[in-house]
This record gives C-alpha cells, structure tokens and sequence, in this order.
C-alpha cells in the first residue's frame, strides 16, 4: 500500500476522517499527487513555523532590553491591533470560501471570495505598515535597540509573508482565469490556502506574545 | 476537461483525498458550516484575549498563562477547522510531521530562554566589572 493511501491532503478535507476507518481504496494518480504535493508542503510550513519560532525564541530574550528606549507598552495600540486581528480573520476565513467555490467551480464565489481575501490582507498591511512607519518617526525604529530590532524583525518577517502570499493570491486568481479549475491548477490552489492559514496561525501567536503580553499589566 | 474530471470520480464517498471533484450544494454548505464554526470559535477567543488585557474581574497574575493558553486553543481551532488535521485514521503523517514540528518549536523556544536566563543570571553586572 502506497504512502498515499494511508493518508488524506491535508487542507481541504476532513471528508474522509468524518465517518467510521474505511478501507483505504486504490487512489487514482492525480488524488495521489494531490495528496503528496499537499504533504510536501505541510513540510515546508511546518519548517518555516520553526524559523518564525527562532525569531520568537530572540524577542522573547530580547523583550526587556530597551537600552533606556520606549518598550512595547509606550508603542503599542491594542485597538490597531484588534484590527489588524480581525482583518487577517476574516481573510482566513475568505480564502475557506474561495476553496469551496472553487471545488465547486462557482467563479463567482471563487473571485468573490478570493478578492475578499485580497482586500482584507491588504487592510492588514496597510495597518501594518501605518504601525512600523509610526514607530521609526517616534524614533523606535529597528536601531533603537534590541528589544526595537527584534520587534521589527519578528513581525516585519511575518508582513514579508504576507506581502508574498498577496502576489500568490493574485497570481491564483489569474491562473484559474486563465486556465480553469484543472487539477494543477487546483494542488497549487491548495498550497496557497494552507499558507494563508498558516499565516493566521502565525499571527495569532504574534497578537499574543508581542501585542497583548507587551502591554498587559500584572 | 470533461474526461480529467471523470477521471477524478470517486469509487465510494468515504475515505477519498479531498479536492478536485466538483462538490455539490450539501457539500458546500457543509464546508461553509465547517469555517463558520471556526470563525465563530476563533472570534471568541480573540476577544475573550483582547478583554483579559484591560479587565480587572481576574487575578492578575493569572492573565499571562491565560493569554497563553488561550492562544495554544485558537491554534488548535485554526488547525482543524481551517486547515483540517484532525485525529483520524487517515490523517496521521499529516499529524506526525505536525507533532515534530511542535517539538523542535518547543525546544528552540523554550531551551533559548532557560539558556540565556541562566547565561543572565550568571553574568557579573556591568558595574561590578571594574572593581
């Protein structure tokens, strides 16, 4: 029995998981390579959450060392924050509908959605990007000090991958546009999604390690 | 396109790789209700987070290891409703490999901190240095 039998793509399914353990059947070869191209890239997320830990594991050293700096609690703003939360959420939970539509083929859920997408994580950036600039006119930028470094550093590379996954997202749009719902054009879909998800995930540690234990008072 | 698609039909319903087979209406609203129910538990923790940081209803020091845990459970939501690794029998290298994931975050992580708190705690200040 193949590897690809024993187990579902992760991302878009829990189909198979819902019912009683069937008996694996024989997978056609474009379900296999769905189901490899999606594991392959779990892989790949799941290393890149350990570089995201890395650069947790130096701003959690690095918290305290403000060098006589403004620390998290005079920068911060819970309320951009809160926003800046809610968009990247809602984004998330757009980019679920556009797989939907797009296993459906419904291009109108498909765009709708995905544009959805787009317009939430560009509200994300643009909150993101109005934050750092605030911070290096209040003379807080990424010199300032250890702790201003890692800060930037942390949450600058997490808006790095955000920033990429806005190209992707309209690189998809465009693909399916261009080429149709084909079964290539759907694992790279499904790469997508589990980046974008995994983004969210990324940021709910950064909204809670950063942010609100930054500010909160014991 | 017509026979890539046939070539996609499903020999049963149950344990299939998800994906390229156009879904029908039951399927798509019991997807919709799958990232529904995660946005709606995601959103309450959210805000359940936001609220422990300006609220005095708590014991204090309580609110960090809460902000913690709440984050390790709105992980845990993100993970089955958004990106579908669940426990079942046909997701387990996709649970293995998320398992050793967690376990090289946990050490890079907390091995940095216990290190380098340890490295702080033994350092001489900087101004005993010079006598």
């Amino acid at each position: 029995m193949s590897f690809a039998a024993r187990t579902t793509a992760v991302g878009l399914g829990g189909e198979g998981a819902a019912g009683a353990p069937s008996v694996p059947h024989e997978l056609s070869e474009l379900e296999e390579k769905r189901i490899i191209v999606g594991y392959g890239f779990w892989i790949f997320l799941l290393s890149d959450i350990i570089m995201f830990s890395s650069f947790f594991a130096a701003y959690a050293v690095l918290v305290d060392e403000t060098a006589g700096g403004p620390s998290g609690r005079d920068l911060f703003h819970l309320d951009i924050v809160a926003f800046e939360t809610a968009f990247l959420l809602m984004s998330s939970f757009a980019c679920g509908v556009a797989i939907i539509g797009a296993r459906a083929h419904r291009d109108a859920m498909y765009y709708g959605a995905m544009a959805v997408t787009a317009l939430f994580g560009a509200g994300f950036l643009f909150l993101e990007i109005r934050e750092f600039l605030g911070m290096i006119a209040a003379g807080a930028g990424p010199q300032r000090s250890a702790f201003a470094s890692a800060f930037f550093t942390l949450v600058g590379c997490h808006g790095v991958h955000v920033t990429l996954g806005l190209m992707w997202l309209l690189t998809m749009m465009a693909q399916v546009f261009a080429k149709g719902y084909r079964p290539d054009i759907m694992r790279r879909l499904l790469c997508f999604a589990l980046f974008w998800h995994t983004l969210d995930i990324i940021w709910v540690a950064i909204f809670t390690v950063v942010y609100l234990l930054g500010v909160v008072v014991v | 396109m017509s026979d890539t698609d046939a070539r996609l039909h499903l020999h049963d319903g149950s344990d299939h790789a998800p994906g390229d087979e156009p879904a029908s209406g039951h399927e798509i609203a019991e997807g919709l209700l799958g990232y529904i129910v995660g946005l709606f538990l995601a959103a309450l923790i959210t805000a359940v987070a936001f609220f422990l940081v300006g609220t005095s209803l708590v014991w204090r020091p309580s609110i960090p290891v809460a902000l913690l845990v709440l984050a390790v459970a709105q992980m845990g939501v993100h993970l089955v409703f958004f990106l579908h690794i669940t426990t079942g029998p046909d997701n387990y290298n996709n649970v293995l490999a998320l398992a050793f994931g967690v376990l090289i975050v946990g050490l890079i992580i907390i091995g940095s901190l216990w290190i380098m708190a340890n490295m702080n705690h033994n350092m001489m200040p900087t101004d005993m240095m010079h006598m």
